[in-house]
């Protein structure tokens, strides 16, 4: 008999509960989306499980793997953001935040945390863009088009490098980043149940929650 | 002579186990569109195994009757094997019934051929297509044990999680609110084709090269080839 | 534990049990982050030529178009890396710190040996287990220097070297064409030549070519060097109307700055409580 082992081994722990995160650049605004289910392998639990976390006026971080890991690694970077912003008088920066994640996923490297982050924001005072994914050991890919992570990232990687164009107005960077993460997450069945999307601009945030297929 | 004594010990080991991976994967991507009154079908031209180029030129399209071409990709001795299979039962066919087959026949035998296989499956991806007995465009998408669908576009092989999902939002204008779904032209087919590739290769490491695109009408195929990045 | 009292250094392992019980049950350890890489480098006349391709790849899937692999260690060392990707940036940024202090201390500029030899003694403390491979280039007072470091902590003093997986097509091209005594610009076409056969001949290789020129004078980066590959053009364009997407709910808000005050720094200052 053939080994047919692989074929039918269990999958990664990564995908264990489901769910994606992607983040866009546009013109002066960045977008950051991920999808809403929470479930166990097949079995969905809940369909309002966010992933995406404001961590400062411009700035939000989704961390799409194994739930648990999710919130965890959320609570132990609040505080690490809260000590920082207490230590130093001042917000934090985008950059800084992804310095500050990769200190904390490597610091695991032997046991690691199953999550691979993305970070979205504007820096605070030039406001230039910043998108960024991690691994989940910490190494940094900071692109100038858009990061994708989680269950459906290959599908999601087809989609955005088909539809995103640069220098997007934030009205058209909603939808690219919508119709991408929309229809890559209808082809993955652990993704999906609803999504949300958040577009920040210079002088404001809108989050958008968007009606999605719920199957 | 020296004869070496066995211990008890040598009797008390596991039994020994034997590996069998009859499989590889070479790679490839292949995409078909029908329309009305045409069929389109595309590959890739890289075959690959692991981090290897085997070869920048090979097409995975594969021309069965006038109005029929199978997609093959995946192991590709597979590949091979099956098709000289086919091609053979195709022979058998028109030698005891003086005509080719029907694309709908050729669709039932390839998922009867595959299923017989049930239990040592040939490790292919297919996708058949042709045009039917009204000389419309169908599309037969199969898993590797003969499950058979039949559709309207599909894509199979390496970057198939890249391409479907655009598929799905450009033809059937899935999750848009006042779009329509667009009538299938073949200036579309082309256009979605291609830029689908072009996608595919910059993300997939085992699509690259070029990309081979064949058109099947009641006139007849023709075929074009367009290039694709080489790293 | 994160607390203010329990300040902790070096790598943690509260999480390993439980992966290793993961593992037990059939979960197998999610894959890091790879550059599935061709590094080169070469001596030349009056210094070192470092080259990188700049794909980096999660299993079958380009992660990374165009990253970085040639590392800052001092201003007269670069560091090319292949392997996870995550320990050569992490390795190279302990190893660029250290060597800066030992230059402080010192108060001189640092031998390329001394990069070699903290390299390589990290790396065989960690048992291979950091997965990185290396290829160090510099010059100092002894000389022009390429190093190769394996992540098991063996290194080989060479006057051009490959590593990745595009290390056989790169050697290969090397193997022909190398000669003592190249000029700048020679050099510079080898290398480019060396990576670009990793580039279209391993899959784990690809994009641009990057290179770092080091003399005594200091280092140049040239990133790219070479464009090996465009990106295709697109015959559709995929614009959605505004409205296309469904909306449930919209909230925005606004950011407001309740007050802001400048402080007027020259550098800004460091933590260094």
């Amino acid at each position: 008999m053939p080994d047919f082992s692989e074929i039918f081994s269990l999958q990664s722990i990564l995908n264990y509960n489901g769910g994606c995160v992607v983040a866009m650049r546009g013109k002066n605004c960045v977008a950051i989306a991920c999808d809403l289910r929470f479930g166990v392998q097949a079995q969905t639990i809940s369909t309002d499980f966010e992933r995406v976390f404001e961590v400062g006026p411009h700035l939000y971080i989704g961390l799409p793997g194994l739930a648990t890991d999710t919130q965890t690694v959320f609570q132990r970077l609040q505080f690490r953001i809260k000590m920082y912003e207490m230590r130093e008088g001042r917000r934090v920066k985008p950059r800084t935040l992804m310095a500050m994640v990769q200190n904390l996923l490597y610091e695991r490297r032997f046991g690691p945390y199953f999550v691979e982050p993305v970070i979205a924001g504007l820096h605070p005072t030039t406001k230039e863009p910043y998108i960024c994914a991690l691994d989940l050991i910490g190494c940094e890919c900071e692109p100038e088009d858009f990061v994708v992570s989680g269950t459906c990232s290959e599908s999601l990687y087809g989609m955005c490098e088909t539809t995103w164009r640069e220098d997007m107005e934030p009205d058209d960077l909603f939808e690219c980043i919508s119709q991408s993460l929309v229809n890559a997450f209808d082809r993955d069945a652990l993704s999906g149940w609803g999504a949300v999307v958040h577009v920040i601009e210079q002088d404001k945030v809108t989050t958008r929650y968007l009606k999605c297929r719920q199957d | 002579m020296a004869t070496e004594v066995m211990e008890v010990g040598d009797y008390m080991r596991d039994p020994r186990k034997h590996h069998f991976s009859p499989y590889m994967d070479n790679g490839g991507t292949t995409v078909a569109i029908a329309g009305d009154d045409f069929v389109m079908v595309a590959s890739d031209l890289r075959l690959s195994r692991g981090f290897n180029i085997f070869s920048r030129e090979q097409s995975k399209i594969f021309g069965l009757t006038p109005k029929t071409m199978l997609a093959s990709t995946g192991c590709w001795a597979d590949v091979l094997t099956l098709n000289k299979v086919l091609q053979a039962r195709l022979t058998m066919y028109s030698h005891e019934h003086h005509d080719v087959m029907s694309t709908t026949a050729v669709a039932q035998l390839l998922s009867t051929m595959l299923y017989w296989r049930r239990f040592f499956p040939y490790y292919v991806s297919n996708i058949l297509v042709g045009l039917d007995e009204e000389g419309k465009g169908v599309v037969y998408h199969y898993d590797p044990v003969g499950h058979m669908e039949k559709l309207t576009y599909s894509a199979a092989g390496a970057s198939v999680s890249q391409i479907q999902p655009l598929l799905d939002n450009q033809i059937d204008a899935l999750n848009m609110k006042n779009v329509t779904p667009p009538k299938m032209t073949k200036e579309l087919a082309h256009q979605l084709i291609h830029d689908a590739f072009i996608s595919a290769a910059e993300r997939d490491i085992n699509t690259g090269d070029g990309v081979i695109i064949h058109t099947i009408t009641k006139e007849g195929t023709s075929e074009e080839k367009i290039k694709l990045r080489r790293d | 534990m994160d607390s203010l009292e329990d300040i902790h250094t070096g790598f943690q392992f509260s999480n390993f049990a439980r992966n290793e019980t993961l593992v037990a049950k059939g979960f197998p350890m999610p894959k890091s982050r790879k550059t599935g890489t061709t590094i080169a480098g070469v001596v030349f006349k009056d210094g070192v030529v470092l080259g990188a391709d700049t794909r980096a790849t999660e299993g079958d899937i380009i992660a990374d178009k165009n990253c970085s692999k040639i590392h800052y260690l001092q201003p007269n060392m670069y560091c090319c890396g292949a392997g996870t990707a995550a320990d050569l940036v992490m390795t190279t940024q302990l190893m660029a710190s250290q060597l800066e202090l030992h230059r402080l201390n010192t108060g001189r500029q640092v031998p390329v040996v001394a990069a070699n030899r903290m390299l390589k003694q990290m790396l065989f403390r960690y048992q291979g287990y950091i997965g990185a491979a290396l290829v160090l280039g510099g010059v100092d007072k002894h000389g022009s220097h390429i190093y190769s470091i394996h992540p098991h902590g063996s290194t080989d003093r060479l006057p051009y070297t490959t590593m990745g997986s595009g290390s056989l097509a790169a050697m290969s091209v090397f193997e022909v064409h190398w000669k003592p005594d190249l000029e700048l610009e020679e050099a510079k076409q080898l290398v480019r030549d060396a990576i670009a056969g990793g580039i279209f001949n391993d899959l784990g290789s690809g994009s641009n070519v990057d290179l770092c020129i080091i003399t005594k004078d200091g280092a140049t980066m040239l990133r790219p060097y070479d464009v090996a590959n465009v990106k295709g053009q697109r015959q559709g364009k995929y614009i959605y109307k505004t409205g296309t997407t469904d909306i449930l709910s919209t909230s925005v808000r606004p950011i407001q700055i309740v007050s802001e005050t400048v402080r007027k720094v020259g550098e800004e200052e460091m933590e260094t409580a």
